[in-house]
Parts: structure tokens; C-alpha cells; sequence
């Protein structure tokens, strides 16, 4: 204290810290995505793509079935040359409202999304604005939005870019137009990026994405100027996804300190009733009880600790699951639906399981296996990953999907599996997961997080389909065990009759009598042959072309993933 | 003979025929093959059928067997007609021409043809097919009268002027006649014992006849000795190693036959031979070096007072069994080398056949 003391008033605010501190300044959001781009799913030209289309459709479709409209979207990417595209994505949804436009394509973190709890495809309000962000820093041009919100409206046309340190909008241009959709949104991006075929292709997205949502239609033009039209399979839209508050066992203490901040509620009690999901007035008075505060607190007056007070009084409350209705599952008829579409297989099995819950979040699994047929046998099975009808491409190593899928015994089923690695065999593995949120490791929501609760249910779903597999898979190899044993018979029968004639001197016609009754004394004790054999024209529902996309180029195009791993590799060095 | 075996294979052929125009499932049938299922009468003296037979129906997992017994009976009847033989390997190679009904080793060819021969009840010899392993060494004083057979003429041959090798049995010697004055036969396990008494011209001082068996004898073997002791009112005498397999083996197959043949024992056993050594007894009174009984001795021992049905009728011979497994120890014949080599000749011999007490049944 005394050295302090004996400092010029200069000096006070000259040292080291000081300086230190004249070098920080604000990061915005947005400058910190510029440079985290790969955090987003843009880390490579192939990927940005993919994630550019993925993030309009996702909002597109979002919008669509929100405004209880059966979906039809048109996608279309043009190659500019020079690593350059066009990138159009036109819905037929609600349009957007002239000031909100802004917000929605130019600001990252704004969304509807985020502070509600529903299941949507969209989640934090991050993905198509770091689009816009990703295309103002490749190309430098601004997002191009058309979108009318009715036949009475005019339609307005808008040009956005973003101000990346003040995690702004910036309107470049905007104009009434002429259009002729009565409602619905068109988003124009420019960007750079590659184009490729195989696993990880736009086309092997879209396509993905019509398998689990066969109530859409997508109409795709593809770089090559091919048009590839997904019909809609189903007249229906799924049921309406209700938003639903979130449940106490599901909110962290960050959040719960940021909802005490922002809630209307006078009192305690009342934020516990309003602002969560089954709280009802007796329950908030144990949770206060329990956490030892007093129901009528301020929540705004509430202090960390007492926040903290209240997040062990819910641990200890014992509260009734959340409602189950908000939660719409693809229904296990539609996915069997899907997978005939794409794969020409033997058997198809489905299911959907009863929904669950995981800290709060209600959740539903869905799984389905297609065997057989024209699949390849000797490769690992084929896995498809969906999450709220969005198919994850990337990171399939990392996903709770695939670890839950090693982790059931295939063998059990029929089909061939070595420790600790994906089974092998003419299989494909289909995964759904549909919750009100759905835990990604990271933003680019590419692999689902190992929850036990979901890794458990994953299982479960995977076992009652691997038990149907099973029947089939054994009573093929039964059958088959049988014609060998029926040619058996059939190589000795001639054999028989033969030297019978040749001992006892029989006529010819003899000894094709012999034959003959040798065929029908057989036969008799064994019975009809059930035919199990794969015939490719059983199943109608199979579409040739649509299985085709995204094969086109597979031989020549590399694993992104393990491409991304290498830049990481060299990133560390 | 030879009409007998044509006759059989054709009523056998004849009912798989007559089941299959039937629209019913074709069967055949043959004794059951193993020592559970052979009665011991002592006073018959060999293994006889016990009466279980095994069916066979041709079903889809069976008809490669049905159809490869077919055709070896069809072989079978060509050899015949033809009055020609085959081995057991030419069996074996001839079957692949039958294409998938082939045989793939001959283990299971010999099966077959062993399926075979006791479904007709008569000996693999009549149906043509004979086997590969010689049927043992003759020397002493003994004339064997064959036939020359291109000329059909008899010839003599003098065992005596053998020098010191030996005539060997052939595989068939129904046709054999014998001139002898020896007082006895001896059977003899092992080639070496048999050369040390054929170099020292043993059989000329003890006036006998001596057969090298060269381990279980064969088939013709066992015949042999049979209608040389039938023909000439000769004792057989029967010298084995010390051991589990001297005794059930050797011994046991030449006096009473064999379970795996029990259909045919009747004219391939020896029941007036006698054991003369090495008892277990003479390890001990002739203190002979001797070798651990092994696991798989004591588990024949154990086999054989328990299973055994000829064993099992003979109380000397359970004691002795009983004996060697508490002595633990086996003994060789070459053992008696340790008192000189001739030893054998001179003292141990000489002593047995004096005292027919040391004898076992």
C-alpha cells in the first residue's frame, strides 16, 4: 500500500496491465465466426457448399411446415468457373416480413429458434447468416432475397451484407418487384466453392433428405445444368411440432441466471410456473423448499449462489417427464418407404421407438435396416444418419450413432461384425433422432454427442430391428442349406438308378422309373422350397435413378473427413 | 462260392428296386460292427454276432452312401464274374471314375467295403477284394503244398530250407495243404524275436513250427494258423510283448477274432491257442527291465477287464491285467536279452513250455 502511494497519478494508469488492456477491445460474433470459420462447417470449398444448401433448405423447410405448407423447394447451383457458384434456394413458405429480412439473413445468434424448444431443423439461429458471412468473404457480394408473404403483398427484393464488427446488417439494396409465387422465399448467394459427386455430395444430401422427409418435394438443378426432380411420396404434413417450454432438469446454471434476468415473472414461484414446463404451483413451492428460498424472491434480484441454491432445489424435486407430444417422429412406415426408394434390398425392417428424455429434453429414436439385395457384401454396412430429418454427412466417426451401432452385437443377427468396428456385410444401418434439441458436438451439427440416455435408446431401437434381421437372415441361410442339400440329393439320384439298372439288368424306361420315384420319395419328406432368393423386381418402390445420385464420381472423390483431419494434422505443426 | 456272393448282391440290389417302385424309402442292413455287440461262448471259442443289426435308409444326408454302396457292389459282382481281384487301394482308385460318388480318402472306401462284407455275411476275399498287409512269416518244420497257377501243379515248399529267411502266408490259403511232424506252433509278436529263432535254428531243437505275426495278425494269417493246428492236432503257443496290447491285441484277436469282423470270426480265429508269455508273473520271476505304463495303457487295461467279453470270461487273465496295471510297468520280449542273448533259447523258453502252469487262457 505504501508503494502505491508514493505513484504519480500518471504513473497510476501507465503500467503494464494498462497497456495490456488499451490492446483489448470487443470481439464481435461475427468477426469471430470470420476467423473460426471451419467451426460452422465451412472449412473446405466442398463442404462450404454443402453446408450453404443445407442451411437454406433447412430454413426452408422449417418455415414451410410451420406455416402448415406441404414443401416444395427448388434448389438450383450454377458454376460461375474460377472455384465460383450460384447458389438459389426458393421455398413456397410464409415469406418473411420486410423488417424482419435483415435480421434473419444478416445478424448471426437471431433466430426463433433458439429460445424456444421445438423440434426444427434449425437450432441456433447461427447457420444461414454464416452463409452470407462465409459468400461476403469469398466473393464479396452481398445475399440476394426475394420474398412475398402473400397474393395482397407486394413482394420485396433486398440485398444484404454483414458488419462483421458490429454484428450488423448492412442493406445494399431493396426494391418492390414483380414475382410471380404468391408466397414463399428465394435466397441468391454467391460463393466459392467445389463441386463433387459421392458420399458427401449435395446431391447425396438432397437425396437423403427426401428419403426422410417423404412429404417434400425438391426440385434440383444440378452444376452440370441436369435437373433432378424428388417427387413428394406423401401427401401429408408431419404433425405440427408444438414448441414447449424447457423442463428444470434440463437448464444449466448459466442459462437459468440469464432466465431469472429476462423474465417477466415478479416472483420466483411464478418464474418457475411460467417459465418452465411441467412446474405447476405446488411443484414451485417444493423446488423452493427444497433449495431453501423464499417463493416470493425477485428472480431479478437473485443473486449466483442463490441461483445455484435454486439449481440444486430442482435436483432434488422429483418432477414428471416432459410432454412427449412436441416431438414428431418420420413413423417407422414412411422410413420403410425411404429405404426402398434408395435401396434395392431383401429385407427391410423399422421402428420407432416410444419417446424418452435426456436432462429434460424429450427425444425420440428411429431406426431401420435394409439387407440384402444389391448391396455390396464384402464392404462395412452402409450407415445413414438423420437428426430432426436433417441427414448428418460428415463426422459419422464421431456420432453417438455409430458408436451405438458398434456397440450392438451384429453377430447375434446374422451378420459379420469384428470387435470394436462397424459390421460388414449387404447391410444398411438407418438412425433418426428427433428431439427439441438435439445435442450436436459442435456448431456445424455434424455428430450427434454420446448422451448414455441416447446412446441407450439407439441401442434398443437398433436390437428390435437387428431381432427381425435375425428371423430373416436365418431362415435365408436355413433355406439355402436346404436347396444345397436338395442338389446333393439330385447329383446321386442318376447314380442310383444307374447302377441299379446295371445289377438287376433293367430296361431303360425302368430305370427312369427309378428317377423318378427317387425325385418324389425325396421330395415328399422334405417339402415345398419357400423361395427367399433376391428378385431386383420385388420391391416396385425402388427408383434406379434416385439410388444413382450422388454415386456418379464416388470412385475419384476423397473422404472429406479424413481430408479434414489431414489439415488439421498440418494446422498443428 | 462265387454264385453265393452274385446271389446276395442281387437280392440286396433287388430289394432297394422293389422299395423304390414302391414310392418307399429303400433300407439296408448289416450287423453292427463292434465289440458291444459280440457274445464270447467259451466253449464255441470266438466272438460271435450278438444280432443287432444297423439299417440304413437312404435320406438326403445318407444317399452319398447309398449310392457309393451300390456301386461297390456292382464292383464287387464284376470281380466276381470276372474272377479277377482287386485291393482294398485299387478299390479305392477305381472309384474315381463314379464321379460324385467317389471316394475321397480311402478310410471311407474301406467302410464301405467293410459295410459290405458283413451285409453279405462272407469274407472281403470272396467278394473280390483283398487286402494290402502280408499275412506273416513261416520257418521250421513245416510243408507247405500250393498249387503252380499256370500249370495247376502241386509244388512243395520245405520251410526248413528257408535258410534264414522265411515263406511268407499269402492272402488266401484255403487251397493250402500241410506235411509236418512238429510237436507245436509258435506265434511269435515281433520280427526280431522271430529272427533270433530262426538264426539259432530253435524250432530244430524244440521240433516246432514258428510264425512271425509282425503285430495283430491278419486275416490270413490267423486262417493260416487255424488249418495248419485244425489239419495236423497242433497246440498253438502264443509269444507277446508284455503289455496292454500283446494281450487285448494280439493275442486276443488271433484266439478269438475281432469285433469290427465279427461276422467272419468263425473261420479267422484260433480258439485251442494258448499264452505263453511274457505274463506279468514272468516280469517279476525273471526280473526283467521294464517301462512306465503310459495313460493310454491303463485306459486299455481298464477297457479291456471292463468291456472285453473274452476278458471278461477269464478270471486268470483279469488277474493278470489286474497285476501289470498295480506293477504299473510293461516289458518287452527282446527284455530277456538282459540275462544273454540267447537267454531265450536256452532258459526262458524251455522253462514256459514245461510249465504249462505259467501259462494264461
Amino acid at each position: 500500500m505504501s508503494d502505491q502511494t508514493t505513484l504519480t497519478e500518471k504513473n497510476k494508469n501507465n503500467t503494464k496491465a494498462h497497456e495490456l488492456a488499451k490492446k483489448q477491445r470487443d470481439i464481435s460474433v461475427s468477426e469471430f465466426f470470420e476467423k473460426n470459420r471451419h467451426l460452422l462447417g465451412f472449412d473446405n470449398k466442398r463442404k462450404a457448399l454443402m453446408t450453404t444448401i443445407k442451411e437454406a433448405v433447412d430454413n426452408a423447410l422449417d418455415a414451410c411446415e410451420e406455416a402448415r405448407v406441404l414443401p416444395e423447394i427448388i434448389v438450383e447451383v450454377i458454376d460461375m468457373g474460377n472455384d465460383r457458384f450460384r447458389v438459389i434456394v426458393e421455398d413456397n413458405g410464409p415469406g418473411i416480413v420486410k423488417n424482419e429480412i435483415p435480421k434473419i439473413f444478416a445478424r448471426l445468434l437471431y433466430g426463433s429458434k433458439f429460445h424456444s424448444l421445438r423440434q426444427s431443423r434449425g437450432q441456433q439461429g447461427i447457420g444461414i447468416s454464416a452463409s452470407v458471412l462465409y459468400s461476403q468473404l469469398t466473393t464479396g457480394r452481398s445475399i440476394k432475397i426475394t420474398t412475398r408473404i402473400s397474393k395482397h403483398h407486394q413482394a420485396y427484393y433486398r440485398e444484404l451484407g454483414i458488419d462483421t464488427i458490429n454484428n450488423k446488417p448492412q442493406i445494399k439494396a431493396e426494391k418492390e418487384v414483380e414475382w410471380d409465387k404468391e408466397n414463399g422465399t428465394r435466397v441468391e448467394l454467391d460463393i466459392e466453392a467445389s463441386y463433387l459427386g459421392g458420399n458427401q455430395s449435395i446431391d447425396e444430401y438432397l437425396k437423403e433428405t427426401a428419403i426422410a422427409n417423404p412429404h417434400i418435394t425438391i426440385i434440383y438443378t444440378n452444376p452440370k445444368a441436369e435437373q433432378i426432380i424428388f417427387p413428394r411420396a406423401l401427401e401429408k404434413i408431419p404433425d405440427e411440432c408444438k414448441e414447449i417450454k424447457p423442463h428444470p432438469y434440463g437448464v444449466e446454471l448459466g442459462m437459468m441466471i440469464r432466465m431469472l434476468q429476462a423474465t417477466k415473472a415478479k416472483t420466483l414461484q411464478a418464474f418457475l410456473t411460467q417459465e418452465f414446463v411441467r412446474v405447476g404451483s405446488g411443484t414451485a413451492k417444493s423446488i423452493c423448499e427444497n433449495a431453501a428460498l423464499i417463493p416470493k424472491t425477485k428472480p431479478s434480484k437473485m443473486s449466483r449462489e442463490m441461483a445455484e441454491q435454486l439449481m440444486k432445489g430442482i435436483k432434488e424435486t422429483k418432477l414428471r417427464a416432459p410432454p412427449m407430444d412436441c416431438l414428431s417422429p418420420i413413423g417407422s412406415e414412411a422410413l420403410e418407404k425411404g429405404l426402398k426408394k434408395e435401396i434395392n434390398a431383401e429385407f427391410y425392417a423399422t421402428v420407432t421407438r416410444p419417446p424418452s428424455v435426456y436432462r429434460g429434453n424429450p427425444f425420440i429414436i428411429e431406426a431401420g435396416v435394409a439387407f440384402g439385395g444389391d448391396q455390396p457384401a464384402d464392404h462395412s454396412i452402409r450407415v445413414l444418419r438423420f437428426a430432426n430429418r436433417v441427414p448428418l454427412l460428415y463426422q459419422q466417426g464421431a456420432c453417438a450413432v455409430t458408436k451405438s451401432i458398434i456397440n450392438t452385437a451384429w453377430r447375434n443377427y446374422g451378420i459379420s461384425q469384428s470387435r470394436g468396428a462397424l459390421p460388414s456385410g449387404a447391410l444398411t444401418v438407418v438412425v433418426h433422432i428427433a428431439s427439441v434439441w438435439v445435442p450436436f458436438t459442435s456448431e456445424s451439427k455434424e455428430a450427434i454427442a454420446h448422451y448414455p440416455e441416447i446412446t441407450k435408446e439407439i441401442k434398443l431401437a437398433l436390437q428390435e430391428v437387428g431381432r427381425k434381421l435375425a428371423s430373416y437372415v436365418l431362415k435365408k441361410k436355413k433355406i439355402m442349406l436346404e436347396s444345397k442339400k436338395r442338389s446333393h440329393i439330385e447329383k446321386f439320384m442318376p447314380i442310383i438308378a444307374d447302377t441299379l439298372k446295371d445289377l438287376l439288368d433293367l430296361k431303360n424306361d425302368e430305370k427312369d422309373k427309378i428317377q423318378e420315384n427317387l425325385a418324389i420319395i425325396l421330395e415328399s419328406e422334405r417339402g415345398e422350397l419357400e423361395d427367399v432368393g433376391f428378385n431386383p423386381n420385388n420391391n416396385t418402390e425402388y427408383d434406379r435413378d434416385f439410388a444413382q445420385i450422388g454415386r456418379s464420381n464416388e470412385d475419384n472423390n476423397g473422404n472429406e473427413d479424413e481430408e479434414k483431419k489431414e489439415e488439421n494434422n498440418g494446422g498443428e505443426q | 462260392m462265387a454264385n453265393n456272393v452274385i446271389n446276395s448282391i442281387i437280392k440286396i440290389a433287388d430289394s432297394v428296386y422293389n422299395s423304390i417302385k414302391k414310392k418307399e424309402k429303400p433300407e439296408v442292413e448289416s450287423p453292427l460292427r463292434s465289440l458291444s455287440n459280440v457274445n464270447y461262448d467259451e466253449k464255441k471259442g470266438y466272438f460271435e454276432l450278438n444280432g443287432k443289426f444297423k439299417k440304413k435308409t437312404m435320406t438326403a444326408s445318407s444317399i452319398k452312401t447309398f449310392a457309393q454302396t451300390l456301386k461297390m457292389l456292382d464292383f464287387s459282382k464284376s470281380l466276381v464274374v470276372s474272377e479277377d481281384m482287386a485291393t482294398k487301394r485299387e478299390a479305392y482308385y477305381v472309384s474315381k471314375n463314379w464321379g460324385p460318388a467317389m471316394f475321397k480318402e480311402q478310410p471311407e472306401s474301406d467302410t464301405v467295403m467293410d459295410d459290405i462284407e458283413a451285409m453279405l455275411m462272407v469274407n472281403r476275399e470272396q467278394m473280390g477284394f483283398i487286402p494290402e498287409e502280408k499275412g506273416g512269416d513261416i520257418a521250421g518244420k513245416l510243408i507247405v503244398v500250393d498249387k503252380d497257377s499256370d500249370t495247376g501243379k502241386e509244388i512243395k515248399i520245405d520251410c526248413t530250407k528257408m535258410g534264414t529267411g522265411a515263406y511268407s502266408i499269402p492272402i488266401s490259403v484255403e487251397h493250402l495243404k500241410f506235411e509236418t511232424d512238429a510237436k507245436f506252433i509258435l506265434a511269435i509278436e515281433t520280427a526280431g524275436m522271430f529272427q533270433r529263432l530262426v538264426k539259432h535254428k530253435y524250432w530244430k531243437n524244440a521240433n516246432c513250427i514258428l510264425i512271425s505275426m509282425g503285430g495283430v495278425p491278419t486275416r490270413a494269417c490267423r486262417r493260416f494258423i487255424r488249418r495248419l493246428s485244425d489239419d495236423k492236432k497242433l497246440p498253438v503257443l502264443v509269444f507277446t510283448d508284455g503289455d496292454p496290447y500283446g494281450f487285448g491285441s494280439i493275442y486276443r484277436t488271433l484266439k478269438v477274432g475281432s469285433g469290427n469282423a465279427a461276422h467272419i470270426n468263425k473261420y479267422f480265429c484260433v480258439p485251442q491257442a494258448k499264452f505263453i508269455g511274457i505274463t506279468p508273473q514272468d516280469i517279476v520271476d525273471y526280473k526283467l527291465p521294464s517301462h512306465p505304463l503310459k495313460d493310454v495303457d491303463f485306459k486299455k487295461i481298464k477297457d479291456l477287464i471292463k468291456n472285453d467279453p473274452f476278458m471278461k470270461t477269464h478270471k486268470p487273465w483279469q488277474k493278470a491285467l489286474m497285476q501289470l496295471a498295480k506293477m504299473k510297468v510293461r516289458a518287452e520280449q527282446q527284455a530277456l536279452a538282459k540275462h544273454g542273448l540267447n537267454f531265450v533259447i536256452s532258459d526262458y523258453l524251455p522253462n514256459k513250455l514245461k510249465n504249462e502252469k505259467t501259462w494264461l487262457p
